[in-house]
């Protein structure tokens, strides 16, 4: 199967025809619109290996996401990065897209987990890097660089990601609160000693979700008081995979920002998570008004649902960082087959 | 250098900033890794970092090249002066710029030492995870630049995933602000491209790390087994009863019996392996996960569990084990540090092979091993002063890396591969891989000017130590020339 797969990246290489990486197309919505023909990663399928004393699995990238998930819970273990699926996800289009969930700035992101890739490159060259093992500083980190590169530096064919114990416990909670107070009050508590997992804010409620050994879970929610959350796993999970009423509204841009960085001020339509870091925003302003208050606030703004503006759906980088990005995109992909102007417009 | 270079230099820097006699340059001949020396032409210690992106400018205008140095402590040789290079020393950039403890993070020049970080944190309850064994030396940069560990990285990551955001500066001077106060930053993740790049694509001077709570409580279990496949097996069982501990370190009877010599940590001495496992986190939960970690060294067949009940106990037990290095350097006028990293399960089968390659070389190994992410040390005694034993110990450490790749493995976990692995890197890495890591350095720096030769090998270089790396019985990139 990898041999069909070089064999149509060598042919659009000598013909220049884009190719557009499709797995679960769970994803299709994010970034910007890229030309080409199909190329469909579920021919990858399989778990290549798993032991869960080795906290390492290794998969094909047209794999579900949700059955490697499920393969996971059965030894009590889990990917602590909590990716959203948006629908038929591949583990694949997870890595290349580089989204996570609400548990991220507690226990990191997909690109903290991906310990190697395979690969195949704009010339049809079948390249590995990095490996099996979680400690690993043999040549660059060519692995991490591939996450959140939504497929313009290279196919990826497999994926070894560390896992983690699954929390023993879990408890929800909830407090009446205005913005500014549960922004800090987030950071305060993200700043002590307290198992949090999670952390969301909006119309006025925050939740907390606190995740380990039931002795820690009940010690903490006896510190921090509050209102128990039930039914919490749908609400994280709502929270997730963005399917509360919410999210549908359009255009959604998504802000990350520094965690205290104080209300925006942007309209009442948000939705804080991880910690005050993202804060989502159903709003109209211009393209430029919301890139530049995230800015102001040491970050960067992504219209992650809607019409993209002009110059991408992504903030636009600087002239040296773009270079940069520019030869690297000619060394992994010379003719720029994969996923044309997907990032960014005419890249 | 030409004396015009020389010259315009000294324009940009005090006259102190400056080294050029022997008996100055000399102390910065080597990094933690003696066995490799060259003496500077010339040292550079700039104060600021608009002295290092001019500095940065000349060079690339004469097209000198430069290697970066932090505090001078690597283990691979990373830091070694180059002929006709300029060594760029950045320990004068020790200033500590912002602390902000509600958003947990601190913004500090590259050469701030390690612990000075968490020392400034240290009143707000919060601290700098990464520790590498130097942290009271090693500074920030080069932690970035090797991606350093230390014994709590199974819990609590590497550099890569405890820093935000970087101001690094390319040979032509120009500045790279990468990362973001906020937890991503669009387009491609430099940040973790720029983590253990070993100076190669630009040179870091301001880094902002993440800052974690101190944890409540840590407390330290020792356990000691009569064979080291049941020590590695016990590994494995506490991880699959589904506790991560902060710290999970091995060390085998000869590390064990020079540790005790050195510093009486009360290990048992009758025993293959001893284990040393630390839970922390909240007071609860160390508590429930002693009482896991004690069943499951039980059920693995331990001949003797202790628990550290104070925190004197406990700093005794890691005494030893912190100990450890200097230890063994007492057993033998030398040792040789090597530092693959194995899957877990592959342990007895490589430390077996470590046993019988001992003998073949007649050279004497103790191993200390970083158990829960499988990193392991052997640490090779030889003599330098006998003739061809330096040599002898540098090639049966060849071979215990090549050991770690064919068990699926790699030939550094966390000193980095810098001039001392560089033979290595073609058995790990395909013709095409290795091209591809120069493609990456040269979209930063394409004229090779930072730290030039080190890292990654040429490919005719491979192909004349007879080390390439051949797959599927082809030989990679035929049309490449060879010699």
């Amino acid at each position: 199967m990898i041999e069909a797969l070089t064999d149509q990246i060598r042919a659009a290489y000598a013909s220049d025809t884009p190719l557009i990486i499709h797995g679960g197309g769970s994803k299709s919505f994010y970034g910007n619109s890229a030309q080409g023909a199909l190329l469909d990663t579920r021919v990858l399928q399989g778990v290549v290996e798993y032991q869960p004393k080795e906290l390492v699995l290794t998969a094909r990238a047209g794999t579900s996401l949700h059955d490697i998930e499920s393969l996971l819970a059965e030894h009590r273990q889990g990917l602590a990065f909590e990716p959203p699926h948006f629908g038929a996800a591949t583990l694949g289009g997870c890595v290349a897209a580089g989204l996570s969930g609400p548990r991220r700035p507690y226990t990191g992101a997909v690109r903290d987990y991906v310990l190697g890739v395979r690969t195949i490159d704009g010339t049809g060259q079948v390249l590995r890097f990095g490996g099996q093992v979680i400690k690993n500083v043999a040549g660059y980190d060519v692995s991490r660089l591939m996450v959140g590169a939504l497929g313009t530096l290279g196919l990826i064919t497999e994926v070894s990601l560390k896992v983690l114990p699954l929390p023993m416990a879990e408890i929800s909670l909830q407090f009446e609160m205005d913005e500014a107070q549960a922004l800090i009050t987030m950071n305060r508590w993200a700043g002590q000693a307290l198992p949090l997992s999670a952390t969301s804010w909006h119309a006025g409620l925050l939740s907390v979700r606190l995740s380990g050994a039931q002795s820690a879970v009940n010690a903490a929610h006896i510190k921090l008081g509050g209102a128990t959350l039930h039914d919490a796993s749908a609400f994280w999970h709502r929270l997730r995979e963005q399917t509360t009423p919410y999210f549908d509204k359009r255009p959604l841009w998504r802000l990350a920002v520094k965690p205290t960085c104080p209300p925006l001020n942007l309209g009442d339509a948000q939705w804080i998570e991880w910690g005050g870091a993202v804060r989502w925003l159903a709003s109209d302003l211009s393209a430029s008004a919301v890139r530049q208050a995230a800015r102001a606030c040491g970050g960067h703004a992504t219209l992650f649902r809607g019409h993209a503006p002009a110059d991408g759906v992504f903030s636009p980088l600087s002239p040296t960082l773009l270079a940069i990005h520019q030869n690297l995109r000619q060394r992994f992909d010379p003719k720029r087959i994969f996923n044309r102007g997907r990032l960014y417009p005419d890249f | 250098m030409t004396p015009a270079f020389i010259q315009e230099l000294r324009t940009l820097l005090p006259a102190e900033s400056l080294l050029t006699a022997p008996e100055d340059t000399r102390p910065f001949e080597s990094d933690g890794l003696s066995a490799y020396r060259s003496t500077p032409e010339l040292v550079a210690l700039p104060e600021s970092e608009a002295q290092v992106a001019a500095i940065l400018r000349l060079c690339h205008t004469h097209q000198v090249a430069v290697v970066a140095r932090g505090a001078g402590t690597g283990l691979s040789a990373g830091a070694l002066p180059v002929g006709g290079a300029i060594l760029l020393v950045l320990s004068k950039l020790n200033r500590i710029l912002a602390l902000d403890p509600l958003a947990r993070t601190a913004t500090v020049q590259s050469g701030v030492r390690n612990l000075a970080i968490s020392e400034a944190a240290a009143a707000h309850g919060l601290y700098y995870a990464p520790d590498p064994s130097s942290q009271i030396a090693c500074s920030i940069g080069g932690n970035v630049a090797e991606n350093s560990g230390g014994v709590h990285c199974l819990k609590y990551g590497l550099t890569v995933h405890n820093i935000l955001k970087l101001r690094a500066w390319t040979i032509a001077g120009e500045l790279l602000d990468i990362g973001s106060d906020a937890l991503d930053s669009p387009g491609y993740d430099l940040l973790a491209l720029m983590t253990g790049s070993e100076g190669m694509l630009a040179v870091i001077t301001e880094v902002t790390v993440k800052l974690l709570p101190r944890p409540e409580r840590a407390q330290v279990v020792l356990a000691a087994f009569d064979d080291v496949a049941k020590a590695g097996a016990a590994v494995g069982n506490i991880i699959a009863a589904g506790v991560i501990p902060a710290g999970l370190e091995m060390m085998d009877r000869l590390a064990i019996s020079a540790a005790e010599d050195f510093v009486h940590a009360g290990y048992p001495r009758d025993c293959e392996a001893l284990l040393l496992c630390e839970v922390d986190g909240v007071n609860e939960e160390v508590s429930d996960d002693i009482m896991t970690v004690h069943a499951v060294l039980a059920a693995s067949g331990a001949i003797e569990i202790r628990t550290a009940e104070t925190e004197t106990q406990r700093h005794k037990f890691w005494a030893g084990r912190k100990a450890a290095f200097p230890a063994v350097g007492r057993l033998a006028p030398d040792y040789y540090c090597m530092d693959g990293t194995i899957p877990r399960g592959a342990l007895p089968q490589v430390l077996q092979r470590i046993n019988e390659m001992s003998a073949e070389y007649g050279l004497a190994v103790a191993n200390v091993f970083h158990a829960g992410d499988g990193n392991l040390h052997p640490l090779i005694l030889f003599d330098a002063n006998r003739p061809g034993e330096l040599h002898q110990a540098e090639e049966f450490g060849g071979k215990i890396l090549e050991l770690c790749v064919a068990v699926g493995g790699t030939i550094t976990g966390e000193h980095g591969v810098g001039m001392e692995k560089i033979k290595q890197m073609c058995t790990q890495f395909s013709a095409p891989e290795l091209a591809r890591f120069h493609d990456v350095k040269a979209a930063f720096d394409p004229q090779r000017l930072l730290n030039p030769g080190k890292a990654v090998p040429e490919l005719h270089r491979c192909a004349e130590w007879g080390a390439m790396h051949i797959r599927g019985g082809a030989l990679p990139h035929p049309d490449l020339p060879r010699f």
